[in-house]
């Protein structure tokens, strides 16, 4: 299986405390800039959305957000452009792109912190990665491996429980700590 | 690009229709000549719009940080139209005809919003669905998605017959003559793709409504509006259609004229391909600003366009069809999926008496209620979409339309099943109360992704909703019953005509930058199925909005007598009245560095510019001669105004024609010193040499259409002396000053070549 379209959410730590208005104006920045590795194009405010993706950074690689799906605010990496590489490379592309920019946000807002002990991963393709058991038994074994040896996290616990029409991943629990900034820098 | 793209073919092949497929299949091969520049790019781009894939804000490359316009660096590849990059993202137009949706359908447009777009569906003035930020490599597998639960955008954009909308309520509403969603399916299926309707000028917007008096279906603003009548003949009742022509909104909205009272329906479907042969015949096809059917109708006359529609008619080779899509129709009836209730007592719920109160309506079946679902400003998310399916499901019988005020309707709820509905509605974010009322506040797409907006209207929309939804349930009712719809500019796709209050984007100028503002719209008529439209009285800057709002509702509050409603009321007080409310609104802009966030749009902090405008080099005094003659010249519309509410159509035709010729007098004046406005025979003949004829005047979209209109007015400045003429004088000179507005602020920026 080709894990393609790789989605991370990297939760906030506890409660969002940082103004929005602010946080669109940082993107508009990065897009004026060209700050991060993708084609940045606009900035998308949905913040009157209930549970929803609240402010995003539109790319034509990726997406970034402040996302507030099922009411958790998390950064959230979007990759919508095919990559080359192992299923590992894919992962990790996603987890450190999301990671960057939680470490960019972090310093631009003190008050905005990440939690370095969960997140979660989808793979945004339903024809890719219909989410069902011959999808998890194929998939699970490669995440399990890549949060041992990418991440270097001995032990985790993975949640695939969702409802059965989404999109299939998981939310991934870590028993110790990742260092994100580490994982940016990479 | 999805790598799964070429999956779906096989996956779904038999799932898609055929007829969709071979569509599909044509389209994706189209896209692939294309890349390969084997298409000519024009001819591409009005192809795919007639598969609803749309451009988009920025596909041009060129996008303004603030202070400058900065490039997009999309790879050098074929375009997709003129000046439109392959891989800059657009719209995907998704046809919902009158918004009738099912769970499936529902569910897969879910899926469609999570994997191709930004996570958002949005439904639109036109019971569409819309979804942003797509591939167009992707178009063909999400096409054969939606075709494999029996949806197309085929003609979802283009010059074609769009969505066939109608009324939400149609089949369950208490007023209504009968059903005509049966009719509204039978037309969608016999237009799409019809041989006779592939030759337009431009777009043709029909519209169902199943009773007269209220707003629900739109009849009056549609190319072609059709409403059930029930007539007696001989004891016996007949269903039949008053059917109205040339309706429209845009820069110049126009009332439907009557084709006829009582239309037998085994008529509606021949009746409606002679009007299409005839519009793709003899409708404009050069001017596209001209293009409508609405100016066909002009042109000709009503009793000749009937003549004409009779004598078409009389020609055409009879189509089996005509009768076997309206065969049994009156079988066709929804069903409920549970049995008719009671309403139970209201509990404690401050929230879900309140949405009983604003977002419920009996239907005309004893024991059911219709729900609306509020979307803020039409959007909603994958997981919202899911669980509407899922409620859809276990309440109805997966019977859901989307309204032309951008919400969702649940059809043939049980009246017993009410606080189970609202508990699931809520518990998904979609419980909100006021659908329809103040707060629920209708907004095109504006500057947020739409290339011809001006100003934020979802921004200020967003704005109004939270101050409004903060006043909440403590608001009169006679505010609460308002109606308040935003374009983010004057080509009204958030209907703002038919608002108690509009808005529409216009830009100024103050303290030397540029400052988004919104005409303020008053006078038109949400009932009655949009019976009349309202005109600007003044153009305030965005950030003054929401302080002009409360202004006009304590003053309506304050002034209205007993019941009056508030176009009887505007009416009455007159413009003049609310203009002198507002006027300071339109002054003393802070200086620039003490509040930079006046010189920001709504939810969008740049500093506001257009077409990557920012502070101009013209010289200061050129400036001020132009801002004086142009206050003068908005001045003279307003009076012209004054002058048609006061019953004197001849003196605002005039009055509306002397605002034109002042306006173009201050882009002469930038040049030109010695033109005087005594001679209008100068002005015009100036204004044309330099700026016509080298068609700096022109834009980029309308071309020459706002020049014609001084051209027109001033071969005959004294035609516009009937009511209907005057009013469209004044609309007119309207545009033409907004497009003065646009030249001059091109002219500081670009510095063209002024001297000729």
């Amino acid at each position: 299986m080709e894990l393609q379209h790789v989605r991370v959410k990297l939760f906030v730590d506890g409660e969002l405390d940082v103004d929005l208005e602010k946080v669109m104006e940082t993107f508009h920045g990065w897009v004026a800039n060209q700050s991060l590795p993708e084609l940045l194009i606009d900035v998308v405010d949905y913040r009157h959305v209930p549970h929803g993706p609240s402010v995003m950074l539109i790319g034509h690689e990726a997406d970034y957000g402040l996302d507030n799906t099922d009411g958790r605010y998390g950064l959230i990496y979007n990759r919508k452009s095919a990559l080359d590489g192992t299923n590992d490379d894919r992962l990790a592309q996603a987890i450190r792109s999301a990671a960057k920019v939680c470490t960019l946000l972090e310093v631009e807002f003190p008050s905005l912190k990440f939690s370095l002990r969960e997140f979660e991963f989808t793979i945004n393709d339903r024809a890719i990665a219909p989410n069902n058991a011959e999808t998890k038994a194929a998939c699970e074994p490669i995440i399990t491996a890549f949060v041992q040896g990418r991440l270097g996290v001995a032990s985790s616990n993975s949640n695939y429980d969702r409802d059965p029409r989404s999109t299939f991943g998981a939310t991934i629990s870590l028993e110790s700590d990742l260092d994100w900034a580490a994982l940016a820098a990479q | 690009m999805k790598a799964s793209n070429p999956l779906w073919k096989e996956r779904l092949a038999s799932q898609v229709p055929e007829h969709l497929a071979v569509e599909i299949d044509t389209f994706e091969t189209e896209i692939e000549l294309r890349s390969q520049d084997k298409i000519d790019e024009k001819v591409f781009a009005e192809t795919r719009l007639r598969r609803g894939v749309y451009g988009q804000r920025y596909d041009n490359g060129q996008r303004s940080d603030g202070n400058e316009s900065k490039t997009l660096a999309f790879a050098d590849k074929v375009t997709k139209g003129p000046h439109t990059f392959w891989d800059a993202p657009g719209m995907q137009r998704i046809k919902i005809p009158f918004g009738g949706l099912n769970p499936e359908q529902l569910e897969v447009l879910a899926d469609l919003a999570e994997e191709y777009s930004d996570g958002i569906a949005h439904v639109t003035t036109r019971q569409d669905i819309q979804l942003h930020f797509i591939h167009i490599e992707d178009t063909p597998a999400l096409m054969r998605r939606l075709a494999a639960v029996n949806i197309t955008t085929r003609e979802a954009c283009g010059n074609s017959v769009r969505n066939v909308t109608g009324c939400p309520y149609m089949g369950v509403c208490q007023d209504e003559a009968f059903d005509a969603t049966p009719y509204a399916r039978a037309l969608t299926a016999f237009l799409l793709g019809h041989p006779d309707a592939q030759n337009f000028g431009r777009k043709f917007k029909p519209s169902f409504s199943g009773c007269s008096q209220h707003a629900c279906g739109l009849a009056q603003m549609h190319d072609l509006g059709l409403t059930a009548v029930i007539r007696e003949v001989d004891g016996v009742e007949q269903r039949g259609f008053k059917v109205v022509v040339g309706g429209g909104l845009g820069a110049v909205p126009r009332q439907a004229k009557v084709l006829d009272e009582f239309m037998a329906p085994e008529e509606m479907l021949p009746t409606a391909q002679a009007i299409a042969r005839l519009f793709g015949r003899h409708g404009e096809k050069k001017i596209r600003s001209r293009a409508r059917l609405k100016f066909l109708i002009e042109k000709w006359g009503m009793d000749k366009f009937k003549e004409e529609v009779l004598a078409e008619r009389a020609k055409l080779p009879e189509d089996p069809r005509w009768t076997d899509l309206i065969a049994d129709i009156e079988a066709d009836e929804e069903q409920p999926r549970n049995p008719p209730g009671e309403m139970p007592q209201l509990n404690g719920n401050v929230q879900m008496n309140h949405w009983i109160r604003t977002n419920l309506r009996d239907q005309r079946q004893d024991g059911y209620v219709t729900a609306t679902i509020a979307l803020p400003l039409g959007d909603l998310t994958p997981n919202q979409l899911r669980s509407v399916a899922d409620i859809a499901r276990e309440f109805t019988n997966g019977t859901v339309r989307a309204t032309v005020e951008q919400n969702l309707v649940l059809r043939w709820i049980s009246k017993s099943d009410v606080p189970a509905v609202f508990q699931a509605l809520d518990a998904a974010g979609l419980g909100e109360p006021g659908a329809c009322s103040v707060s629920d506040i209708v907004a095109c797409p504006g500057t947020d992704t739409c290339k011809l907006g001006i100003s934020s209207s979802r921004g200020l929309a967003a704005e109004l909703r939270n101050r409004l939804a903060i006043k909440g349930v403590q608001l009169d009712q006679a505010i609460q019953d308002l109606h308040i719809k935003i374009s983010g500019c004057f080509n009204s796709c958030g209907q703002h005509h038919v608002a108690d209050i509009g808005f529409y984007g216009v830009s100024r100028t103050m303290q030397g930058y540029k400052v988004p503002h919104f005409q303020v719209v008053l006078g038109g008529q949400w009932e009655e199925n949009a019976g009349s439209y309202g005109l600007p009285v003044v153009a305030i800057p965005s950030k003054r909005v929401p302080e002009a709002l409360d202004r006009i509702t304590d003053f309506y509050l304050r002034s209205r007598e007993s019941n009056e409603r508030f176009p009887k009321f505007i009416k009455r007080i007159g413009k003049v009245r609310v203009r002198e409310l507002l006027d300071d609104l339109t002054k003393d802009a802070p200086e620039h560095d003490a509040d930079p966030t006046f010189y920001a749009d709504w939810a969008d902090p740049r500093q506001y510019s257009i077409g990557d405008i920012g502070k101009g080099e013209c010289a200061g005094e050129v400036v001020t001669q132009y801002e004086f003659e142009m206050t003068a010249a908005e001045r003279l519309v307003f009076e012209a105004q004054v002058q048609l509410d006061e019953d004197d159509a001849a003196a605002a035709g005039q009055t509306g024609y002397k605002a034109m010729i002042k306006a173009a007098k201050a882009l002469v004046l930038i040049q030109y010193d010695d033109v005087t406005e005594d001679d209008p025979d100068e002005v015009v003949e100036e204004f044309k040499e330099r700026y016509y004829d080298t068609e700096y005047f022109f834009d980029p979209f309308a071309g020459a259409k706002f020049a014609d209109y001084l051209f027109a007015a001033h071969e005959s400045p004294n035609d516009a002396s009937t009511p209907d003429s005057a009013r469209t004088r004044i609309e007119e000179a309207q545009l033409f000053i907004e497009a003065v507005h646009t030249c001059y602020n091109k002219i500081r920026t670009v510095g063209l070549k002024l001297n000729v």
